[in-house]
């Protein structure tokens, strides 16, 4: 019995494990012993520099400059994300009309949930792609069009959107319009996410708090909101990850793949464009395992500081 | 009227009269007032937010079937004067969707497939057999979860060309090797969640097969794996949509030097459209590729919206 236990284990494991170990991991080991070399990636030869990359990381202008733009997702992506998911969630689920059994959900908040959520089931590329359309820097754009056409845009100065390195609030304006992307295809999924979790909330706490006069904005704030913790939090580690995968969107739409003038440069278009253009394998590897380190870092710092004891019901 | 329309605060199946009365509301007109407020406020946020969803999609979908000359001179109209359909062909065509289509279709039926079946196995074996090992493999598949895909990249991209010089169909710009590729990358969150939901499953069925003298093989084939149906449903929602939507690994991996096959899935056929159209200004084809990648996913997930809403929640919630 013992034996064919063993046998039916490595079975069912081999290959998976195998082609795990070969597609994945090992190009991650690889990528920690390149990352002290200073490897071309086109030749054979590469020698042995120590940390030499890392160093030369820290005094990286442009690695700086993403990194904080990386660190710029990070905060507003998760927070407006979130914050937008949480008021739609609340509009839909406290929204609707009070009457003798209580405040109720808004009429047809299965139809708006249906809605919201398209984003979320297209892709990165085709959002990217469509919102370059919207993006148009001529009235041949839907944002810019719209704004000439009732007057309120100049057709001669449009929109820049992606290709407008200008600081807003410290920040290059073209992160803004990117942000606004991000948020308009999470803002739906998320409000899903809080929705199911409001409703697995038990009525009877509700009835209590109506019993003792509480109004739909103090039940929300007092009662739900506390309760929605662990979803919020877990939401939070997602959005974090989502954050940084931001390239697809910078690959697509920025003018030289994190332009215009660096201005949209973030960790993953710097590793790329130094790997494959500058051809300069072992410092890009040298990227990534920060990269890699700094996410690691993140995730454990959001779970201990989000972590807090569960509410069972 | 599903519960869903009714929020988290009153189940529908509860009429007034059986609950206990909330009756001396001092304050019930103004309240009642504000409430009326509130819902009319509401459903205007709701409205403009839902309004702010559509309308950009539906731009796209209406701009496809425009001709070029409109896209330019009525580029806001959502009702086009003639339906140009040729557009799609365009695309379809000259911009190789079509094969892209194909490319992705055929990578997509081999590398789900054997997402789930891997899976399944290895979280299965993981989750309810005792081994020397099995806490390291499991927290080896779980590391994958938090490493950024860009750190492997250069040492990937090397492993696939050098394979390939020995068995070419595992080289890059091959089906095979994506395949292969989507799949170990999938692997991480399949397991992860599976291994989850195999653990739920009761021991007394299992004990009762194997008293049957099912092996164990069987056991999972004929017992646990239907057991485990509604995870692999919602598994398998999550990476359908997730292959579907892979754009970095194929641009990393399906490159095709001058003279060699095109098998280029579909986010890089509109990647390259998007470059491509906007030399040629052909604005309306460009819509029509948009539009023929969106459709699809959208209609498929209009008819099982409940499952994809609970199978991509689902996912988040573990």
């Amino acid at each position: 019995m013992r034996h064919g236990v063993a046998r039916f284990v490595t079975g069912f494991l081999a290959l998976p494990v195998a082609l795990y170990l070969f597609y994945v991991v090992w190009p991650f080991a690889q990528a920690a012993g390149y990352s002290l070399t200073d490897w071309g990636g086109y030749s054979d030869s590469q020698r042995f520099v120590g940390l030499d990359n890392y160093v030369r990381l820290l005094s990286d202008e442009l690695i700086r400059k993403a990194f904080w733009h990386n660190v710029f997702f990070l905060i507003t992506v998760p927070l407006f994300t979130i914050a937008l998911a949480l008021f739609l969630a609340f509009l839909l689920n406290v929204g609707g009309r009070e009457d003798r059994a209580g405040i109720r959900g808004v009429f047809g908040s299965a139809v708006y949930k249906v809605i919201f959520f398209f984003p979320q089931v297209l892709s990165l590329v085709v959002i990217a792609v469509m919102w370059q359309q919207i993006y148009r820097t001529d009235r041949q754009g839907l944002i810019n069009g719209l704004l000439i056409k009732i007057g309120l845009g100049d057709p001669e100065n449009p929109i820049a959107f992606t290709a407008d390195p200008e600081p807003f609030l410290g920040v290059p304006a073209v992160l803004w319009w990117l942000l606004l992307i991000a948020v308009w295809s999470g803002a739906g999924f998320y409000m899903v996410l809080f929705s199911a979790a409001m409703q697995s909330i038990p009525k009877d706490i509700y009835e209590a708090a109506l019993l003792d006069g509480a109004g739909r904005f103090h039940t929300f704030f007092r009662i739900t909101l506390p309760l929605l913790r662990d979803t919020i939090s877990v939401a939070w580690v997602y959005l974090g990850f989502i954050a940084l995968d931001m390239y697809a969107l910078v690959f697509v739409m920025t003018p030289s793949q994190g332009g215009p003038n660096h201005a949209s440069e973030i960790f993953a278009s710097v590793l790329n464009f130094t790997a494959f253009q500058k051809g300069q394998f072992g410092y890009a590897c040298a990227m990534g395992v920060a990269l890699a380190i700094f996410t690691i870092l993140l995730a454990a710092a959001q779970l201990r500081i989000t972590r807090r004891e569960r509410i069972e019901f | 009227m599903s519960t869903a329309t009714h929020g988290g605060l009153i189940r529908p199946d509860e009429s007034p009269a059986t609950r206990p009365d909330p009756a001396p509301r001092t304050t019930s007109r103004a309240a009642a007032i504000g409430g009326r407020i509130f819902n009319g406020f509401s459903h205007t946020f709701l409205v403009v937010w839902a309004v702010m969803v559509i309308y950009p999609l539906l731009w796209v979908v209406m701009s496809a079937l425009k001709s070029d000359s409109e896209v330019i001179r009525d580029p806001l109209s959502l009702i086009p004067d003639t339906l140009h359909w040729d557009n799609f062909a365009r695309a379809w065509g000259e911009g190789h969707l079509g094969a892209f289509f194909l490319n992705t279709i055929l990578v997509m039926i081999g590398s789900v497939f054997l997402t789930m079946l891997l899976g399944s196995m290895a979280a299965y074996a993981l989750a309810r057999y005792e081994f020397r090992g099995n806490r390291l493999i499991y927290y080896m598949f779980l590391s994958g979860l938090t490493l950024p895909i860009y750190l492997a990249a250069v040492p990937l991209f090397k492993g696939v060309y050098n394979t390939g010089v020995v068995f070419p169909l595992l080289g890059p710009n091959k089906h095979v090797m994506l395949m292969l590729v989507y799949v170990a990358w999938s692997l991480s969150f399949t397991i992860f969640f599976m291994h989850s939901f195999f653990r739920t499953l009761p021991d007394s069925i299992a004990e009762a097969a194997m008293v049957d003298g099912a092996s164990h093989s069987r056991l999972f084939f004929s017992v646990m794996l239907p057991m485990a149906k509604p995870g692999l449903i919602s598994i398998g929602i999550f990476n359908v949509l997730g292959q579907w939507n892979q754009w970095y690994l194929p641009t990393l991996l399906m490159q095709s030097v001058a003279g060699e096959p095109k098998n280029q899935v579909i986010s890089q056929g509109l990647i390259e459209l998007s470059v491509n159209q906007g030399y040629k200004s052909d604005w309306s084809g460009l819509f029509a590729g948009v539009t023929m990648a969106m459709l699809p996913v959208l209609i498929v997930y209009i008819v099982f919206q409940r499952q994809v809403q609970s199978g991509l929640t689902a996912g988040v919630g573990k």
